[in-house]
């Protein structure tokens, strides 16, 4: 079976490491502060031990206060998963920074929800909408789209 | 005196025999190498995780049919059992022995699809095509006897299946599992040591275990280039853990490689129906759910090793009779992030092959 890491000890962890960069965790994820989320994962890539050298799937959600990006990561040597989230307030000008340069994976997966939730990430070579076609107007997939 | 030479960008596609649907690629060649390629996408673009959020967790089901159309019932399995993981919902053992048996057919016939198609545009125009396309009509034959539906299955349920099989689908079951074995061992024959095959896929479109594993790749393409990742191993989900079954991989990760791994899936997929048929219980095929299903506020992420590779859904759930957010982790779109990497340097009728390889359905690229 895959291991789910517990969110609360490695957030604990990351939070020794870096300061003030974990916001909350809970027994299945924990959630980053935007700032620090190319450091962590890098963290999380590159060190022993937890080795996540498999982005599984990157997804984003609208609370109608505040964006969610949801990242599923695994780790292919060590069989084991983690959850890390991250959010944003400012629903006019949302941005991120891109993972691209960490795990490829994350490249149309980022272009498709900067595509339907109008989320754009700092740092991707291609920052454009992905299914949808140029000058279509406003991201389907927010909760105020009618 | 030297000819001037420039780059010319061709677009294949939307509309092309070879890209399976309404994909296209914007190729950029000097003279026929290609030197750039991008994917566009979108021509199928329906709109499936927004209307998601408008209809019951019961009627999302037929909607998962029309992601991979060459394999829905996977589809339903990866949603059911992403539901069921949210609102913990137990499942008899008699579904989920008809649950395995279906997924693993339906992994045969979109490997048989897969198969018969590359070979078509490797230039084995419809002959080998026509031989997988008659094995895998008797497969869906079989899902027809099951719920009367040849194409989109609508099948499984939350909490079970939608009914029990009829007497004689076990009948026709066991005799095409005999059958089955031998047809394999006939296209291996046919094609393994097939000189248009071998020269076409062997060495061309090489992904790099790196590169497959950074890019996410999952399914027969991520095994074709060494990495022994199934989830059905790694993280058995439903009854998995019960069968005896290997995890073919490939070594260079070539057109052909990706094309064995399949060949072999297919044999370990037989195994796995008939220690299923063997075993498989007495008893309810369906668990009671409420048709309202009011799952508790939370967030559920199931995934299952679809044919194509990891299908995932991410459910959320704010406690009403609709999910609050639905997402796709597609792995026919993930699978295609590496196409550029692997088809640079080849020609225009590489690119061709190496499409083939990855075995997309736009279906689920675009949702």
């Amino acid at each position: 079976m895959t291991l789910l890491l517990s969110g609360e000890k490695t957030g604990t962890k990351l939070e020794e490491k870096f300061p003030g960069s974990i916001v909350e965790s809970n027994r299945d994820s924990f959630l980053v502060k935007s700032e620090f989320l190319l450091p962590v994962a890098t963290y999380i890539k590159n060190t022993p031990g937890l080795e996540f050298n498999y982005l599984a799937s990157i997804t984003a959600v609208d609370y109608d206060d505040y964006f969610e990006v949801v990242y599923h990561l695994t780790s292919l040597r060590h069989n084991h998963s983690l959850v890390m989230k991250t959010r944003f307030y400012d629903r006019d000008n949302p941005h991120l920074p891109s993972v691209v340069g960490l795990w490829r994976g994350a490249d149309f997966q980022e272009r498709e929800i900067y595509d339907l939730m109008g989320i754009s990430f700092d740092g991707h070579p291609n920052m454009t909408r992905l299914f949808l076609w140029d000058s279509f107007e406003g991201h389907p997939l927010r909760r105020d789209y009618l | 005196m030297a000819i001037r030479t420039e780059p010319f960008v061709i677009n294949m596609g939307p509309q092309h025999p070879s890209t399976h649907g309404v994909f296209r690629m914007r190729l950029t060649l000097d003279g026929e190498v290609v030197v750039n390629l991008e994917p566009v996408f979108g021509y199928l673009h329906r709109g499936i995780e927004k209307l998601t959020e408008g209809r019951t967790y019961a009627q999302i089901i037929p909607i998962t049919d029309r992601l991979d159309y060459a394999s829905p019932m996977s589809n339903n399995l990866a949603y059911v059992l992403a539901v069921e993981k949210l609102a913990e919902i137990p499942v008899p053992e008699r579904a989920e022995y008809l649950r395995v048996i279906m997924v693993e057919l339906q992994r045969i016939a979109n490997h048989l699809l897969a198969v018969g198609s590359l070979l078509n545009d490797c230039g084995a125009y419809f002959t080998p095509f026509m031989y997988m396309w008659r094995e895998r009509e008797s497969i869906v034959d079989l899902f027809d006897m099951v719920c009367g539906q040849r194409l989109t299955y609508n099948y499984m349920r939350i909490g079970g299946v939608s009914h029990d099989v009829p007497e004689r689908f076990l009948w026709a079951l066991d005799k095409f599992i005999g059958r089955m074995a031998f047809f394999i061992d006939e296209y291996d024959e046919l094609l393994a040591e097939n000189e248009i095959l071998l020269i076409r896929t062997k060495g061309v479109g090489i992904l790099s275990k790196e590169l497959a594993i950074n890019s996410s790749a999952s399914g027969p393409v991520l095994r074709a280039s060494g990495v022994k990742w199934d989830i059905r191993k790694a993280d058995p989900y439903s009854i998995y853990g019960r069968f005896q079954f290997d995890v073919p991989t490939g070594t260079t990760g070539d057109c052909y490689d990706r094309y064995r791994v399949r060949i072999e899936e297919m044999r370990q997929s037989l195994r796995i129906i008939k220690q299923a048929l063997q075993q498989l219980p007495p008893g309810e095929v369906k668990s009671e759910v409420p048709p309202l299903l009011r799952p508790a506020p939370g967030e559920a992420y199931g995934h299952i090793e679809s044919p194509k590779g990891e299908l995932g859904f991410y459910l959320v759930s704010d406690g009403s009779i609709a999910p609050y957010r639905l997402h796709i982790r597609a792995p026919a779109l993930i699978n295609l992030t590496a196409l550029r990497d692997m088809v640079i340097g080849w020609k225009v009728q590489d690119a061709v092959v190496v499409l083939g390889s990855i075995d997309i359905c736009l279906g689920e690229v675009d949702r």
